[in-house]
Formats: C-alpha cells, structure tokens, sequence
C-alpha cells in the first residue's frame, strides 16, 4: 500500500520534506509512525502528537487504505 | 467567505470588523495577539508561524460554530497570520459582535483559548543569540482527540 505523509513544523525541520509518498504494510498511523520515527530519526513520541487521515482528526488505531494522506500534528501553539 | 481564515498577508483588524456589522448587533469584542519581544526568558527577534490549513480551517469553524451556539453571539471571525511575523504585528485576530456585550466578551475568550489547543497552527521562535524553537503547547495533552 502507498499513503502520502506530510509534515508540519518541528516533523518538517526534522524530516527534511513537506511531503513523500510511504510504500509498506502499515496496518495503523501507529504503526507507520513507529516506522517513520526510527527511519528519519524524529525527536517527538507518539504520545506527543496528534493524528490526521484525510484532513480529520483521527485515532492511532484506525485501519489505513492505500491512497490515504496522514498527517502527525505535533503540540500546536497557535495564537 | 469563510469566517475562520489562515493568511500569509498582514492582518487587518479594522477592515474585517466590517463584516460583523449588522443591525441586531449591539456589542463587539475584539482580541488581537500580537508577536511580543520576549518569551520565557528570551530574548525573540521574529517569529515563523505555520499552518496545516485544510485541518485548521475546518477545527477553527468548528470553534466559531460552539461559540456562536454556546453564548448565543451573533457572529465572530478569526484570523491568523502564518509565515515570517516581526515584533508588533498582528499573529491573529478574533472579532465577535453580539446583541449584548457579556457573550461577546464570554465568546471572544473561548475561541481564542480553544483555538490555541485545537487549531493546528505552529509557532517557531527566533532568539537574538541565533537559536530557534518550535514552541510547545503545555496544555495539549489535556485535550486528546
């Protein structure tokens, strides 16, 4: 399966891109984060961030379907 | 147009004020925040805000939507600024006008504080002595989604 990541601030600087497309069997954003934070070694746990699928929050078991945009929020600050 | 927008441009606070004039409408509350010269200690020369905008529009009209409905305001509307801020300018702005001025005051202060836990928006602090930081919300893990 393919799904688009993108990433915002601190998942951006670290990551080096706005988006890729990740190829792999990742049954949940749990588990694609898993693999994603040891592949481009980023700073921040899970239990930091926040997740989105296709523009909504969204929860770190949810089955993931090929074609899928995830985004991993980390703490907001805006304002 | 939408009442919650994300803006690469400067913020007009008085031009948008405009669009919550309506006859009902007795009050109006405004909050701006504004890029300050200090944070925790130190020393701040800009700011760099960042947004994932299809999420936070639709977080930060969901937000407007609770206040208009909880306090029974007539209208609000925010604004926030993404990109490179200098020291004084204007980050974000929230509008609300109401029949009354208590929910204004009640709702402009709700929309605000929830959209610093809930909207998707970063902030990145510039520092004098050449540093530089993602800002950390401390309150976020009080509201999981």
């Amino acid at each position: 399966m393919k799904v688009t990541v993108k990433y915002f601030a601190i998942l951006k600087d670290e990551s080096g891109v706005d988006e890729e497309v990740v190829e792999g069997n990742f049954g949940s954003p749990k588990e694609l984060y898993t693999f994603l934070k040891s592949d481009k070694n980023l700073s921040l746990c899970s239990s930091k961030l926040k997740v989105a699928v296709n523009d909504e929050f969204s929860n770190w078991e949810v089955p993931l379907s090929d074609g899928d945009t995830v985004v991993f929020i980390p703490p907001v600050a805006g304002g | 147009m939408k009442k919650f927008r994300i803006n690469s441009n400067p913020v007009k606070p008085e031009a948008l004020k405009q669009e919550l004039f309506v006859p009902e409408a007795g009050g109006f509350v405004s909050f701006e925040g504004w890029v300050r010269n200090r944070n925790e200690g130190k020393d701040v020369t800009h700011l760099e805000y960042s947004s994932y905008d299809a999420l936070a529009v639709k977080e930060g009209l969901k937000i407007i939507d609770e206040a208009i409905e909880r306090f029974d305001v007539v209208d609000a509307l925010v604004e926030h600024r993404v990109g490179d801020l200098q020291i004084g300018e204007v980050a974000v702005v929230v509008h609300v006008s109401s029949i009354h001025r208590g929910p204004a005051f009640d709702a402009c202060e709700y929309i605000i504080d929830e959209l610093k836990v809930r909207v998707p928006i970063w902030k990145k602090e510039h520092y004098t002595d050449g540093d530089s930081g993602w800002i950390e919300c401390h309150e976020c893990s009080k509201h999981a989604h």
